[in-house]
């Protein structure tokens, strides 16, 4: 009963790790995802008195995804009514070129700046519109979200962390006579610590498989879907493969690492 | 003979340096049964501890079986443990393994074949009068049971040297002749030194015996 209660803690502990880890990892997916939205709505417009080439433009600053020209024919088309023909005819020929202009990835406030000012280098081009301060908000508003996500994670670290340690304290407590009876009749320490590293290793790959079975079933199930849907992303909860190499790596090491130091300093009872 | 045990000027004291044993030299030969002598706190587990290498010299010199205490490493230390057998008077058997188990514990640390560790564990046993009893765990038997376990495992290996630290200090007067018959026999069939440790030598010892006593810290031969 006492060695199940210990086995409980670890294991526990271990969850509690991994299970942060994953629910970061959604967060991550899900922040990636909705930036990846932000990027293909977001878009700067510019306005240039000649035609602008898609080819030297994306050559020049990498971050231009495309360059695509907005037709004023719609505004043109509204103002039929109220003008003549040669009034058109003349505005048709004087309007400026207008361009949308599509990014690579979801720009920090920065690289707006940075390309905007780049833009308006360019002769031709009169006018930048970055919608800068919606972007920024937005933008802010993440960085945020994603900086209280890895504080609070890294915060249950620690704490499982030290749990984890205590758990271990507790275990080299139990596990300290055997130790020390086998050390009396030479053992080497690679013999003296294999129950040691037996439990940790058994502990680890339950754990990794509780947290595998529990995100599995969330996944399969589909209840979060609906809180991604109404945000217009699409989240993989779980990458069976990925994700379930990433739990069994850290569980083991954690465990290992942790099983070691105790080993390492434990000491033979005089 | 062969000396077994070599002590020349052997010193010993714990970490907060007070002396426990001076200065002293004397030697064991190989098939001696020594009984050391002395009052509770006047070093005899101390010195048994510097036998099999839990308290290594302050100064002097001290070797055991050939090997050479003094400053030496895990590898050599657990080397010599490999043939040494240790008796102690609470046994230091392992809780959580079966009796067979525990007396198997030198010989899987030796290495020894499965079916060869199994046979011997079978032959100590019945040796000790314990064969029936393989399955069960130590908290399960008596006192006088559970050190004639703890016999069997120092035997397991045909150790050079049986190390016992007042193996009867907690038995009745039946349990502890019986331990005295066990050790005798190792000395006297076995050929094995033996160094015990104990506050009483017994009164129905067959086999010759050297004796150490240990008085303010220094070691003398009664004779």
């Amino acid at each position: 009963m006492k060695s199940l209660k210990s086995h409980f803690s670890l294991i526990a502990a271990l969850f509690t790790i991994l299970f942060t880890i994953q629910v970061y990892q959604i967060l991550d997916r899900s922040i990636s995802s909705y930036e990846e939205n932000l990027r293909a709505n977001y878009s700067m417009v510019v306005i240039a008195t000649s035609t602008l080439d898609e080819g030297p433009i994306k050559a020049r600053f990498p971050l231009v995804r495309s360059l695509d020209e907005i037709s004023p024919d719609k505004v043109i088309k509204r103002l039929e009514k109220d003008m003549d023909k040669t009034s058109l005819g003349l505005l048709r020929a004087t309007i400026p070129k207008f361009y949308k202009l599509s990014l690579e990835h979801y720009p920090q406030p920065e690289e707006v700046d940075m390309l905007s000012s780049k833009l308006m280098n360019l002769k031709s081009i009169k006018k930048v519109e970055s919608f800068s301060q919606t972007h920024d908000q937005i933008y802010k508003l993440l960085v945020l979200y994603k900086g209280v996500t890895q504080i609070f994670a890294f915060a249950i670290f620690i704490v499982t962390m030290l749990l984890i340690a205590k758990e271990m304290r507790i275990w080299q407590f139990q596990h300290q006579d055997r130790m020390n009876i086998m050390a009396l009749f030479g053992a080497p320490m690679m013999l003296r610590s294999a129950v040691l590293f037996r439990l940790a290793i058994m502990d680890a790959i339950i754990a990794a498989v509780l947290v595998i079975i529990s995100f599995s079933i969330i996944s399969a199930n589909g209840w979060a879907e609906p809180y991604f849907a109404d945000i217009n992303i699409h989240v993989n909860i779980f990458n069976y493969a990925q994700d379930s190499f990433l739990h069994f790596g850290i569980a083991l090491s954690l465990s290992t690492i942790l099983a070691s130091l105790l080993i390492l300093t434990h000491k033979e009872e005089v | 003979m062969d000396k077994v045990i070599i002590a020349k000027d052997l010193t010993l004291s714990y970490n907060n340096n007070e002396t426990i044993i001076n200065p002293s030299s004397f030697d064991i030969n190989s098939g001696d049964f020594v009984f050391i002598t002395g009052a509770s706190g006047s070093g005899k587990s101390t010195l048994l501890k510097s036998l099999y290498g839990a308290l290594p010299p302050k100064k002097g010199e001290l070797s055991v079986g050939g090997v050479v205490l003094n400053n030496i490493s895990s590898k050599k230390l657990n080397f010599l443990r490999r043939h040494v057998g240790i008796v102690f008077q609470d046994y230091k058997l392992i809780r959580e393994w079966t009796i067979e188990k525990n007396v198997m514990l030198p010989l899987i640390i030796s290495g020894y074949a499965k079916d060869v560790s199994e046979l011997q564990v079978q032959k100590l046993l019945t040796h000790v009068k314990l064969n029936h009893q393989l399955g069960k765990y130590p908290l399960e038997l008596s006192g006088g049971e559970q050190q004639r376990v703890a016999m069997a495992r120092a035997l397991a290996h045909n150790p050079i040297i049986i190390l016992a630290d007042e193996p009867t200090g907690n038995l009745d007067d039946y349990s502890s002749q019986v331990i005295w018959n066990l050790l005798e026999g190792a000395c006297a069939q076995l050929k094995t030194t033996v160094v015990v440790v104990t506050h009483h030598i017994p009164e129905t010892m067959k086999v010759d015996y050297k004796h150490f006593h240990i008085e303010y810290g220094s070691i003398y031969e009664v004779t």
